[in-house]
């Protein structure tokens, strides 16, 4: 009987990692890159928001006053209609119980699919699940860009360095 | 022989001053009776001259027709009354007697340019019939089209204009439409030589086409006034090489006003000096189209060929071992390929097997016995052991659509392998049977995502059994609507899928095989053995 083999990521994504984003130390942000070149956002499971003990206050797409990414719409098999990421460009706005707010980022560029309604009505998806029913954005980069999107990411290896090295000599940081 | 009547006499003698050929006169005069235009050209000129000749004693006509341009002067018909060398001083007849002796190059006709002229008999005949032969195709029957130059609605419609006035004398519930058309004429003619020559028969409904064309260059420029004169029928489209084309030309002739086309263009044509060209000749067979049910026991085969950015990401496919043998005995051009759904590369179809149909483009065989079929569908199941196919059949292109019907009206049955994260017993999986019609909701899988429209899909779960393999492992069976994403079902997707197997069960499952087991379209028909 085959063992429990490689997970669903495992099998068709691929995993890259933006650490300690915009200069926020160890808000690391985790990539997965499907096969057909579609991306789903994630918070890496270094993220301060996933650290023991932390609970959610408040999570909301609505990242300013004129834009709220739950108005998202795309149509199409192209897609048409869905707003345009940069790698900089906000998803949403978490707030946790002790009041610290935390903002998770695109990452990369490309168009927004859909977001994630499911952690709005139950935010302890996001702690319970953060890579997989916690998912925080799909998001489809241009043809052209599916590869040069994750030049500037970490692969899995890079990405476990970088928080082995935190532990070793900034255990206070995070 | 020819059933012409005393009133076409005007309407012929016009004709043959105009420069018309001996078949175009028939055409004007709306004779309808096929095997007038069958008689060789000489005969045809031979009626028309006695008829003349026979009416009209007590007038002194001289007429001569010519049957084409390099026939010896002894073959040309000569149309002389009793009366012969008493000058005739009608104007018409004058200019008849001019151009028919005269003029070498009036004998292309004015009208349709030759292609009922020299392009009427045997000797093209032939030629059409041996262009078939090359082609090795196996024929029951044919059928012959035609393409001509636009121009030639343009010179038809003027010469129309030319004789109108002696037609509508002759009856008058008669109008352009009477009119033989070139091309009926000219089918009638050749597709019985051809087909005489070929030994098979001529069905209007012919799956095998033969295609004859002609060009004139020399009177290309023939429909350029029409662009100026009715703009707004000549659009520029993209994938016309010319705006002329033979639509937009017959449009804009039923909108132009007869004062404007007499203006515009001469009536008669003028005479052309050089005959129309002939293009190559064509064949094409009908499509044939095989149905049948086919299985797929190979987890590294994909349905179609897989290729991304240009490259092959496996070898072989299913629809290419099913071609292979189909392609090569119906000699056909190629293929494609349909199917009542599709499964995965790593997914088996088992059972009764998929439906599929195969359309092979232009065919040169397509008559098979039932014995035959048989043994295509055993030399495709001879050639690997990753496929088998089932009621292998021809069927009509109309019977295929019920297998797109049934794609998504239809239920499908699989199995699958699942793997639990939290471990089991029995009596953990005994609720799944009692679950019925568990409808899902289904976001447009991100496994898909790139190439359809995000979607939330409703798909029901008819039925569901489960049977233990080991405490992290069982066989769970469905019976779903078609349509069912089984894979995002049982790990879902991100969650995307609701309910899924991992809610159901309150714990991680993934899959790690999946077959299909029925795919329940009642098409094709069963094949006895």
């Amino acid at each position: 009987m085959p063992q429990k083999a490689p997970s669903v990521i495992d099998r068709y994504y691929t995993r890259w990692y933006k650490t300690d984003m915009k200069g926020k130390p160890c808000e690391d942000h985790c990539i997965l890159q499907h096969s057909n070149r579609i991306c789903v956002i994630t918070l890496a499971e270094s993220h301060p928001i996933l650290q023991d003990g932390r609970t959610i206050k408040n999570i909301t797409y609505q990242i300013s006053d004129g834009c709220s990414r739950l108005k998202n719409k795309v149509s199409g098999k192209s897609k048409r209609g869905g707003q345009f990421l940069t790698e900089f460009a906000p998803l949403c706005r978490i707030t946790c119980t002790d009041d610290v707010e935390y903002t998770v980022f695109s990452c990369i560029r490309g168009r927004l699919l859909e977001v994630n309604e499911a952690i709005l009505k139950r935010p302890s998806l996001l702690l319970e699940k953060p890579s997989t029913e916690g998912y925080i954005a799909v998001i489809l980069p241009k043809f052209e860009e599916s590869k040069s999107i994750t030049e500037g990411l970490l692969t899995r290896a890079q990405y476990e360095e970088v928080v082995s090295k935190r532990t070793n000599h900034q255990p206070d940081l995070c | 022989m020819i059933p012409l009547k005393d009133k076409d006499k005007p309407i012929i003698r016009k004709l043959l001053d105009a420069g018309c050929c001996a078949r175009c006169i028939l055409r004007f005069c709306c004779v309808a009776v096929q095997s007038a235009y069958r008689l060789s050209y000489e005969d045809i000129c031979r009626e028309l001259s006695a008829f003349v000749r026979d009416s009209e004693k007590e007038q002194t006509h001289d007429v001569t027709i010519q049957t084409q341009k390099d026939d010896p002067p002894q073959k040309k018909l000569k149309l002389e009354n009793s009366q012969a060398g008493e000058h005739d001083t009608s104007a018409a007849a004058t200019v008849t007697a001019e151009c028919g002796r005269d003029t070498a190059g009036a004998s292309v006709c004015v009208v349709c340019l030759g292609v009922l002229q020299d392009f009427c008999n045997h000797g093209f005949a032939k030629k059409v019939a041996e262009a078939v032969k090359a082609e090795n195709y196996e024929i029951e029957s044919l059928v012959l089209s035609v393409s001509l130059p636009a121009q030639l609605s343009v010179r038809e419609h003027s010469c129309w204009l030319h004789i109108k006035k002696e037609v509508r004398e002759k009856s008058m519930c008669l109008g352009k439409d009477d009119v033989i058309q070139v091309k009926e004429a000219f089918k009638w003619t050749l597709q019985t030589m051809v087909s005489k020559e070929l030994r098979v028969p001529v069905l209007a409904n012919s799956p095998f086409e033969v295609a004859v064309g002609f060009t004139h260059a020399e009177t290309d420029a023939d429909c350029h006034f029409l662009a100026t004169t009715c703009s707004d029928c000549f659009k520029p489209t993209k994938n016309k090489l010319s705006v002329f084309t033979r639509m937009a030309v017959v449009k804009a002739l039923e909108k132009i006003s007869d004062d404007k086309f007499c203006r515009n263009f001469p009536c008669p044509p003028t005479k052309p000096s050089t005959e129309c060209s002939p293009q190559d000749i064509t064949c094409l067979h009908g499509s044939v189209f095989v149905a049948g049910r086919y299985n797929k026991f190979s987890r590294e085969l994909p349905q179609t060929p897989w290729v991304i950015d240009g490259e092959r990401r496996m070898e072989g496919s299913v629809e290419e071992l099913i071609a292979a043998p189909l392609l090569s005995s119906f000699r056909a051009e190629g293929f494609n390929f349909s199917s009542s759904g599709r499964e995965d590369v790593d997914v088996r179809t088992l059972g009764n097997g998929r439906p599929f149909a195969m359309e092979l483009l232009n065919p040169h065989r397509s008559q098979f016995t039932k014995a035959e079929i048989r043994q295509l569908q055993e030399a495709i199941n001879q050639s690997s052991d990753k496929i088998r196919v089932r009621d292998l059949q021809i069927v009509t292109r109309e019977a295929m659509s019920r297998m797109k019907e049934g794609e998504e009206e239809k239920t499908k049955s699989y199995s699958a392998l699942i793997w639990t994260q939290r471990s089991i017993e029995k009596k953990d999986l005994e609720f799944i049977e009692n679950i019925k019609e568990l409808t899902i909701d289904q976001k447009t899988p991100l496994r898909v995502l790139h190439r359809r429209p995000l979607a939330v899909r409703q798909r029901v779960i008819h039925s569901m059994s489960a049977s233990l393999l080991d405490c992290h492992h069982f066989t769970l069976r469905l019976r779903t609507q078609a349509g069912t994403y089984i894979k995002e079902f049982v790990h879902g997707d991100f969650g995307r899928t609701k309910p899924n197997l991992c809610d159901l069960m309150q714990t991680e499952t993934d899959i790690l095989e999946l077959d299909v087991e029925s795919v329940d379209v009642d098409w094709p028909p069963a094949v006895p053995e």
